[in-house]
């Protein structure tokens, strides 16, 4: 009895709710005014790099699609901006950019969407001639099943030496008309794997609508101004 | 000096993170679809675990107890954004293969668990390198799950190392035409392997065990033979 009321008595003097809120407030503040400036100043120090980066990687695989020996101006400004087009399938703003050689029009590089992939959502750049020909294909982003349709991204297809992606190289309306432009299941040109027709398809209607949309397009693509708005 | 064994000894084998005290699922299921992708996961998992036991013990005098967690949670989530962003700006072609990785350290509980559990209350050295440890103990798990799903899985090993070393490029063990075992590649692959691992750990903790009481038994009456009607342990 005697020892706990001692207890009692020797403990500090018990403070308001208020003023343990204020305090523990302010601690936690100090210490997020701390950690913030950290990473701001983390933010600070890289930015430039990262941006830096950001732009080679964007030209690495703008390369990828088109060599650089196909065109001479600066290709990541004479770009035009898209909205979200329906042939596209693109549900936000894109860059298009326009190449070309001594003043000539050369090739485009866009983006597209292919909506209907095993999983999500299956981006694609493209790089299309002034001549209408599919330069090059390649898929920037999927969710495909790994180790069944991720054969749709040349890094994961099994087939090193010729994968199935490259059937979309330097090939255009004029050796394979439109209704032709499906894959191999649905009576059309190009090959699929067995088991996994779901991506491939996706990827090659994609593609014909794409090349479809930027041939009809393509005068009108050239003359914007760079850094404009395109509306159809 | 044997306090720092133990701890070795825990991040390793008797308190591994993955395979004893189960944190970390959500960066193993998805991320040991293949063995480049899990180490490179386990290493950026040991440089932030690293910097978060670090920065919690040279911190905790000054926190209070009744708020460590918010802190916590603050200080892991700003180091991994450091940690990000610097990857991004001096090593962008790594970046290029863990960037996505990365933010996924965030959502390790490990990285908390150990905070809370040791960082907060043990010294400097002895924090930095349990953090290190449980690290390493976590990288070598992630590992051998990787290896095993990419195996079985598409049939090879060390895909995408071409991503980090360009002059390396992926073993294909088994023949080409192996078909694949999907549900390796997919989420449940990963449970089923971290499955039989942990099986195999207990099985072989026990058979340990068992050696010992065997001992001591013998010990105390050397006369006796092994005890009868203990079912035998056998490999």
């Amino acid at each position: 009895m005697d020892e706990s009321s001692d207890a009692v008595e020797n403990m500090p003097p018990r403070r308001s709710a208020l003023y343990i809120a204020l305090r523990t407030a302010a601690i936690l503040l100090a210490f997020t005014l701390v950690f913030t400036a950290l990473m701001a100043s983390a933010y600070y120090l890289t930015a430039p790099r990262v941006a830096a980066s950001a732009e080679a990687e964007k030209l690495r695989l703008l390369a990828v699609v088109l060599a650089p020996t196909f065109y001479d101006n600066d290709l990541l400004n004479d770009a035009i901006t898209l909205p979200p087009t329906s042939a596209l399938d693109t549900g936000e703003n894109t860059r298009l950019y326009r190449a070309r050689k001594n003043g000539q029009p050369v090739a485009l590089v866009f983006e597209a969407i292919a909506t209907d992939g095993y999983s999500g959502k299956i981006g694609l750049l493209l790089a299309v001639s002034s001549t209408g020909q599919l330069l090059a294909l390649r898929v920037t982003q999927h969710k495909e099943t790994p180790g069944l349709g991720d054969y749709i991204d040349p890094k994961k297809d099994r087939n090193k030496v010729r994968p199935w992606i490259t059937q979309f190289s330097n090939i255009g309306f004029d050796s394979v008309p439109p209704e032709q432009w499906h894959v191999k299941k649905d009576g059309g040109h190009f090959d699929q794997m067995a088991g996994a027709t779901i991506s491939a398809r996706a990827v090659t209607n994609a593609s014909g609508r794409a090349l479809a949309w930027v041939n009809k397009n393509h005068d009108k693509l050239f003359a914007l101004p760079a850094n404009s708005l395109y509306q159809e | 000096m044997s306090a720092f064994n133990d701890i070795t000894k825990n991040g390793f084998w008797k308190q591994n993170p993955l395979l004893v005290q189960l944190l970390g699922l959500c960066p193993l299921l998805a991320i040991s679809t293949s063995l480049v992708n899990a180490v490179s996961l386990g290493l950026a998992t040991i440089l932030v675990m690293l910097l978060a036991n670090f920065a919690v013990a040279s911190l905790r005098a000054l926190i209070p107890y009744e708020i460590r967690i918010p802190v916590f949670v603050l200080i892991i989530a700003a180091l991994v954004t450091v940690v990000d962003l610097s990857f991004n700006a001096f090593l962008h072609d790594l970046y290029l293969v863990l960037g996505i990785f990365i933010p996924l350290i965030v959502t390790n509980c490990i990285v908390l668990a150990r905070v809370e559990a040791f960082a907060a209350k043990n010294g400097l050295a002895a924090a930095t390198l349990d953090g290190v440890m449980m690290g390493v103990g976590f990288l070598w798990v992630i590992a051998l799950i990787g290896g095993l799903r990419e195996l079985i899985g598409q049939g090879t090993l060390f895909s995408g190392i071409e991503m980090i070393f360009p002059a390396l490029s992926g073993i294909q063990v088994l023949p080409l035409d192996y078909p694949g075992f999907l549900i390796m590649m997919l989420p449940p692959g990963a449970f089923f392997t971290l499955g039989l691992l942990i099986a195999g750990r207990n099985w072989s903790e026990a058979r340990a065990n068992q050696r010992r009481l065997n001992q001591l038994k013998q010990a105390e009456h050397p006369g006796d033979k092994p005890a009868e009607n203990m079912p035998p342990f056998t490999a």
